[in-house]
């Protein structure tokens, strides 16, 4: 994989260049006009935002009870990734909403749960970061909180009536709108995966400074 | 005699409680129903384009910035850290 890190790099950094020229292309949403546009970076964001969510639970779940710790080191990239995402739907949503329904925010579930689950990684990283020994074990638990959360998150539009565009949306896209969406997916995927691994990579490293310091005090 | 007492309560309450039910209906059947698809024009109505734009200006802007702050912040923590790991690999050896 860090072969490809910088392979990666590279498409990522061109198809995010190229991606404002993509959704210049794609045409003007009936009702909604030119801000509808904001929904080919959100899209992607928020997608992203639950995908960090499984891949921090699945981790936390394999270093719980495969007692694995090498997959902690992954849990945290993913959380860490959940946060950046889940910042990047939480803003440029209401950027969305305020010209679409008039207002920044609605408590409907879907937003609501969305920053349910930006606060649960805030709280599971800053455990890690200041929780002491222990902490570990504390923030793979609440990440299966976090990671349970995400069906509910998906589904809830689908579910309770709410001003949020519904799932149906994306499966009926007309092509000139399915093709700049797509191609902002890929980009967004290629940065996501990039920047997991280099976070990944940083925890590891970090792990075995670790196990050098206490292989030195030991000597 | 409790139990007529009861269901006397019930329906006075019902009878109470309906007329403030009634807006709390109307608004929820006032509610647009969700939108289910998206259909593009070739145009955008005038006068819509400069808040729209301010929105979505503001959107991908933050989008960079914040993905670009992070990326330089990995980039330094991994220097600090390999820096780091290969001092004390070299003190080790």
């Amino acid at each position: 994989m860090t072969k490809l890190n910088p392979l990666f790099i590279g498409l990522s950094a061109v198809m995010l260049g190229m991606a404002p020229w993509v959704i210049n292309a794609a045409p003007y949403e009936s009702t909604m006009g030119l801000v509808q546009k904001v929904f080919y970076f959100h899209f992607p964001s928020a997608i992203l935002f639950l995908v960090a969510a499984l891949i921090c639970g699945v981790a936390s779940a394999i270093f719980l009870f495969g007692k694995k710790p090498r997959a902690d080191g992954w849990a945290i990239a993913a959380a860490e990734l959940g946060l950046l995402f889940g910042t990047l739907t939480l803003v440029t949503g209401p950027l969305w909403a305020r010209k679409a329904w008039g207002v920044w925010w609605v408590w409907d579930p879907r937003l609501t749960s969305s920053l349910l689950l930006w606060m649960i990684f805030s709280a599971y990283l800053l455990l890690r970061r200041y929780g002491g020994p222990g902490s570990d074990k504390l923030g793979a638990g609440m990440a299966l909180f976090g990671m349970a959360n995400v069906p509910f998150i998906y589904v809830s539009v689908n579910v309770w009536r709410t001003l949020h565009p519904q799932t149906s949306v994306v499966p009926t896209l007309p092509t000139e709108m399915g093709i700049p969406l797509w191609f902002c997916f890929a980009a967004f995927t290629m940065v996501f995966v990039t920047l997991l691994n280099l976070r990944a990579r940083l925890e590891h490293q970090r792990a075995r400074i670790e196990a050098l310091y206490l292989a030195e005090d030991e000597a | 005699m409790t139990r007529i007492c009861r269901a006397m309560l019930m329906v006075t309450a019902l009878i109470v409680a309906a007329p403030a039910m009634v807006p709390m209906m109307t608004v929820s059947a006032m509610q647009p129903p969700p939108q289910s698809e998206f259909v593009p024009v070739e145009d955008v109505p005038p006068g819509e384009q400069i808040p729209a734009f301010t929105m979505l200006g503001t959107a991908y802007g933050f989008v960079w910035v914040a993905l670009l702050v992070y990326v330089w912040s990995i980039a330094r923590r991994l220097q600090k850290v390999e820096a780091e790991l290969a001092d004390l690999e070299s003190r080790r050896k």
